[in-house]
C-alpha cells in the first residue's frame, strides 16, 4: 500500500460528521458507511445488503438522504455529513426519533436509523415542492408534507426494505411528524 | 375468553424497553462492538456445485495488501464433531453445493479482506449435479421424521376410499417456492480468545447452542465460551442455529491471534443460513353435499441437501385444523447438491397453510358453500388426529369476529363480479394455526438493598418485544412497576434459557421469570419487606413444570381476511387491506404483540406475491442473490392491517398463560390472498408467488 502520490491506494482526508470535523486516511474503496462504523465509531447507520437496496444505511448528506453504502468517503469530503446519532441530543430525541418509538415502529432495530434518517429528508423533499411516483399527474409542485398522506408516505419510503414489517407502523408515525411540524 | 379488540393501547402496552438505543443507534448489533486491534474475515464460495476443492493457492493473495490469513481445508485447524455439520467448516474437501465456504481470508481492513477473498484461486475437481426439485424425482425417500420430532405420516380410516365416494371433490396439487430468511442484519460474529477463554458477540436466536457448540468444535469447556446477543437485526429462523460465521470468526481468531470480525454478505446470506425448502403439496379434499370432509389427504414433497437432512413438516398443519373421519398426511424428501433448507417463519405451517387453506376455499367453491361457513362446518370437537382435548380453541369464534370486522356478511361468491375502473376486486379468508411450544427455562429475579430489583436470564430478543414481556411478567408477579426493574438478557453468563423460535420465547422464558418473581416476592412477604442491604435473590427453573404438564392439544388459532384488486391491464396484484383476529391464549403487550402479528402478515404478503427462490439449474444454485432480484414487501406494498385477538383464559397452559405469537400471523396469509385473487379474477394459482402473467389471459380480464 502506498499513501502518496499518483498510485497511493489511501486518501488522507476529513470528514464532517455530526457537526465534527474528523481527519482520516482510509483506503480508497472505503465506504462511505464503512468509514462511520469502522473508523469513526458510529455504528447506528447500519449495513443491510452493501449494494443499495435495502436503504438500511441512509444518512444524510448536505441534507438529503443517500446510501452510505454506495459513496465512497473521499467523495464526500467537502460535504456535511448527519448520522442517526447526529439526530438527537444527548437528552432528546428529535421527533421522528420519538414518533418511532410512540407508533412501535420497528421491532428488530436494525433498519431503523436509516428509516428515521430516510423519513427525516423525505419529509424535507416534500417541503421542497417533490412530488413522487404517486402525487397527482397535474401537481408538478408538491404541497408540502402537510400534503402527505398514507399513500405519499408508502410510495416516498419504499427504499427503507424493513423485514420484521412495521411499515404499518412506521406511516403513522412519520405522519404524525409531519402533521406536528409543518 | 374476553375481547381486548378495543384495548390495543391499554395498560398492559409498555413500550419497547430498548426502543430509546436502536431510535438513535446505540443499540449495538454483532459487529459493532470495540476489540482492539480487529482483523476483518472474509468468506470465499465454492463456485462449483458439487466436488471437490484441489488446491488453494494461498501465497497469492497471503502477505500483500495486510492479508494477514488464509484458511482452507488444507491449512484450517481441525474442529471437533459438533454434531451438525453445517458448521464444520473447512474440515474436508468436499463441496456439497455451489456457495459452500471453501476458504477463509483474515486481512486488517475490510476492504483487503474482501479483495483477496474475490481473487484467491481456488482449483476443483467437478462431477455432475442435481439442484432441481420435482415430484417424479427418482430418489425421493421417506425420512424417520419431521422437524422438528413429529412423524413422518398419519393414518386414520381410509382415505382414499372415503375420498371416491365422496359427492364433492377437490383433488389438486400446490407448490411454493425456495424462500429465503433475509433479516436486515445479515449474519455476523465479532469474536476475541483470552488464553483458551472465547468471547463471541454473535447475532443468533439463542446463545445457549452457540457456546455449547462452540465449545464442542474447539475442545474448550463451556464455562470458557461466552456468546453475547444483546440486540439481533431479526433472524426468522435463520439464526434458531449457530451458521458458518461463528466458527469460522472463531477458528480465525485463534489463528491469526487477535480479535476477528466477519459479517456475510447480503448475496452469502443466500446459501449460508439456510431457507425454506420449495414444496410440492398434493392436496385431496372430498366433502358431503354440504362441504362436511369426509376424506383429507396432504402429500408432501420437498428438498434437502447432502450436508445433513432438514425435514420441513409442511403437512401437519392439516393434522389439526379441520375435523374428516379419513384422513392421511405423508412426507417425502429428494436429497439435491443444494445448500441444506431450514427454519424460516412457522416451518411446516406456513407452506402447508397455503395447501390446505387454498384447498378448502376450492372446496368451498365446488360444494357451493361460503368459505367462513366451509371451516365452521368442520371444526372439530377435539383434537383430529391425536384425540385429545384442546387446551382452548377458538377457530370458529375468529372466523366469525374477522368476517364481522371485514364485512364479509353479503358477498357474492361468484369472481370477478366486482369491478372499480380497470381494477377487479375479490376477497379471501384462511385460517392461521400455530403449535403452543414450550421449553426448560431457568430465570433469576434479586432485589438489592434500595428496592430495585433485577431479571436475569439468558433469553433473546430478535425483534419480538422478548425483552418487554418478560420485564413485565417479572413486574407483574413481584407486584411493582416495570419502572423498578431492571432486565438483564442476551448474555450465555445469565441463566440457562432456549432460544427465540417457535414462538415458544414467551411461553417458556416467561414461565421461569414468573415463577422466580413470584418466589422472590413470596419470600418478601414473609420478611415483611425488610431486606438488608446485601439484597435477596432466586433462581428457578421449569424443567420439572414443563415435563409436568397435562396431555392437551395446544394451539393458537386465527383467521385472516384480505382484499385484493386486480389491475385487468398489467395483472397487477395490491392488497388494500387486511384482517387478522387471533386467539392465543394471554397478551402481555399489546403493544409488541400487535406489531408480532401485522410483521408475520406482511412477511405472508411478501410470501404471497413477491418471494422466490429461482433454481439454475445449469450453475446447480439460486440465480437471485441480492434484494435487487430477491423482492421482499416493500412499504409500498402494504396497505391497512388491522390485527386483533380475542384473549383466552386457559388454564392449560404455562405460567405465563400465554400461546406464543411470533409465527402465526405468517400461517394463512398467503392462500388468503390466493383466494381473494380467484375471487377478483376467476383464475385459481396454485403456485407461489402470484404471477400476474398467469392472470392476463383471463376472460375477467378484458
Amino acid at each position: 500500500m502506498t499513501s502518496t502520490g499518483r498510485d497511493s491506494t489511501t486518501s488522507e482526508l476529513a470528514l464532517r460528521v455530526n457537526g465534527e470535523t474528523r481527519a482520516l486516511t482510509l483506503d480508497n474503496r472505503t465506504s462511505l458507511l464503512d468509514a462511520l462504523r469502522e473508523h469513526l465509531g458510529l455504528t447506528g447507520s447500519k449495513k443491510g445488503c452493501d449494494h443499495g437496496q435495502c436503504g438500511a444505511c441512509t444518512v444524510l448528506v448536505d441534507g438529503r438522504r443517500v446510501n452510505s453504502c454506495l459513496t465512497l468517503a473521499v467523495a464526500v469530503q467537502d460535504r456535511t455529513v448527519v448520522t442517526i446519532e447526529g439526530l438527537s441530543g444527548d437528552d432528546s430525541l428529535d421527533p421522528m426519533q420519538q414518533a418511532f418509538i410512540d407508533r412501535d415502529a420497528f421491532q428488530c432495530g436494525y433498519c431503523t436509523p436509516g428509516q428515521i434518517c430516510s423519513a427525516v429528508a423525505m419529509l424535507d423533499e416534500a417541503d421542497a415542492g417533490w412530488p413522487s411516483a404517486v402525487t397527482a399527474p397535474d401537481v408538478t409542485t408538491f404541497h408540502g408534507r402537510r400534503g402527505l398522506d398514507a399513500d405519499e408516505v408508502r410510495e416516498r419510503m419504499s427504499g427503507n426494505l424493513c423485514r420484521c414489517g412495521a411499515y404499518v407502523n412506521i406511516v403513522p408515525a412519520i405522519l404524525d411528524v409531519a402533521g406536528a411540524q409543518a | 375468553m374476553t375481547s381486548t379488540i378495543d384495548r390495543a393501547v391499554g395498560a398492559r402496552s409498555l413500550a419497547r424497553v430498548e426502543g430509546v438505543d436502536k431510535v438513535t443507534g446505540r443499540a449495538r448489533y454483532a459487529y459493532e462492538y470495540d476489540a482492539d486491534g480487529a482483523a476483518y474475515a472474509w468468506p470465499v464460495q465454492a463456485t462449483i456445485a458439487k466436488g471437490s476443492v484441489t488446491g488453494v493457492d494461498v501465497d497469492s493473495v497471503l502477505g500483500r495488501d495486510g492479508v494477514i490469513g488464509v484458511l482452507w481445508h488444507g491449512n484450517a485447524p481441525r474442529l471437533r464433531d459438533t454434531g451438525d455439520p453445517v458448521v464444520a467448516v473447512l474440515q474436508k474437501p468436499d463441496v456439497a453445493y455451489r456457495g459452500q465456504v471453501v476458504g477463509l481470508v483474515v486481512a486488517l481492513t475490510s476492504e483487503a479482506a474482501r479483495e483477496a477473498a474475490q481473487q484467491l484461486p481456488v482449483h476443483y475437481a467437478t462431477t455432475d449435479h442435481d439442484s432441481v426439485l420435482r415430484a417424479d424425482h427418482p430418489s425421493l425417500y421417506e425420512p424417520d421424521r419431521v422437524n422438528p420430532d413429529s412423524d413422518t405420516d398419519s393414518v386414520i380410516g381410509d382415505a382414499d376410499k372415503a375420498f371416491g365416494e365422496s359427492a364433492v371433490r377437490v383433488d389438486v396439487t400446490y407448490r411454493t417456492p425456495a424462500e429465503h430468511n433475509n433479516p436486515m442484519e445479515p449474519h455476523a460474529t465479532t469474536a476475541t480468545w483470552e488464553g483458551n477463554s472465547l468471547t463471541v458477540q454473535d447475532s443468533n436466536q439463542g446463545g445457549q447452542v452457540v457456546r455449547d457448540t462452540l465449545a464442542k468444535a474447539f475442545a474448550i469447556e463451556p464455562g470458557d465460551v461466552r456468546v453475547i446477543n444483546a440486540h439481533v437485526g431479526g433472524g426468522f429462523g435463520s439464526k434458531g442455529t449457530p451458521r458458518p460465521n461463528v466458527v469460522l470468526t472463531a477458528m480465525a481468531a485463534r489463528v491469526v491471534g487477535r480479535p476477528v470480525k466477519l459479517a456475510l454478505t447480503r448475496q452469502q446470506q443466500f446459501s449460508m443460513v439456510g431457507y425454506r425448502t420449495p414444496t410440492i403439496q398434493r392436496m385431496r379434499l372430498g366433502a358431503d353435499a354440504d362441504g362436511a370432509l369426509n376424506s383429507l389427504s396432504h402429500d408432501v414433497i420437498e428438498q434437502t441437501g447432502t450436508t445433513k437432512e432438514f425435514a420441513e413438516q409442511s403437512a401437519i398443519i392439516s393434522r389439526v385444523m379441520y375435523a374428516a373421519p379419513n384422513r392421511r398426511t405423508a412426507h417425502a424428501l429428494v436429497t439435491l447438491d443444494v445448500p441444506v433448507p431450514s427454519w424460516m417463519r412457522a416451518p411446516g405451517e406456513c407452506p402447508g397453510s397455503f395447501a390446505l387453506e387454498s384447498a378448502m376455499d376450492e372446496l368451498a367453491v365446488a360444494a357451493g358453500v361460503d368459505p367462513v361457513e366451509l371451516r365452521i362446518r368442520n371444526e372439530p370437537a377435539v383434537d383430529p388426529e391425536e384425540g385429545t382435548p384442546f387446551s382452548s380453541r377458538h377457530l370458529v369464534e375468529c372466523l366469525r369476529e374477522g368476517a364481522e370486522r371485514f364485512g364479509w356478511v353479503g358477498r357474492d361468491p361468484r369472481p370477478g363480479r366486482q369491478r372499480i375502473g380497470r381494477w377487479l376486486v375479490g376477497s379471501g379468508v384462511a385460517s392461521s394455526t400455530y403449535p403452543v411450544n414450550i421449553v426448560p427455562a431457568t430465570a433469576r429475579v434479586a432485589v438489592d438493598g434500595e428496592g430495585r430489583y433485577t431479571v436475569s436470564i439468558n433469553a433473546t430478543d430478535i425483534g419480538t418485544g422478548a425483552r418487554t414481556a418478560l420485564l413485565q411478567i417479572g413486574a407483574e408477579a413481584l407486584g411493582v412497576g416495570t419502572d423498578r426493574v431492571t432486565i438483564l438478557i442476551g448474555d450465555t453468563r445469565l441463566p440457562r434459557a432456549g432460544l427465540a423460535g417457535g414462538s415458544m420465547g414467551t411461553n417458556s422464558w416467561g414461565w421461569a421469570v414468573h415463577k422466580a418473581a413470584t418466589k422472590l416476592a413470596d419470600q418478601l412477604a414473609a420478611m415483611s419487606g425488610a431486606v438488608g442491604p446485601e439484597g435477596l435473590e432466586v433462581t428457578e427453573g421449569t424443567a420439572a413444570d414443563v415435563k409436568a404438564m397435562e396431555s392437551f392439544s395446544r394451539h393458537a388459532f386465527g383467521a385472516q381476511f384480505v382484499e385484493v384488486r386486480v389491475n385487468v391491464d398489467s395483472g397487477e396484484i395490491r392488497v388494500p387491506r387486511m384482517v387478522g383476529v387471533f386467539a392465543a391464549g394471554r397478551i402481555v403487550n399489546a403493544r409488541t404483540a400487535r406489531s408480532q402479528l401485522i410483521g408475520g402478515m406482511t412477511m405472508g404478503l411478501s410470501m404471497a406475491l413477491h418471494e422466490e427462490g429461482l433454481m439454475d439449474a445449469q450453475f446447480g444454485d439460486y440465480a437471485n442473490h441480492d434484494l435487487a432480484t430477491y423482492h421482499i414487501a416493500s412499504n409500498a406494498d402494504i396497505g391497512d392491517i388491522d390485527v386483533s385477538w380475542l384473549e383466552e383464559d386457559d388454564p392449560h397452559l404455562g405460567g405465563t398463560a400465554t400461546k406464543g405469537i411470533g409465527e402465526i400471523g405468517i400461517v394463512g396469509t398467503a392462500a388468503a390472498i390466493a383466494n381473494a385473487v380467484y375471487h377478483a379474477t376467476g383464475v385459481r394459482l396454485r403456485s407461489l408467488p402470484l404471477h400476474l402473467e398467469d392472470l392476463l389471459a383471463a376472460p375477467n380480464m378484458r
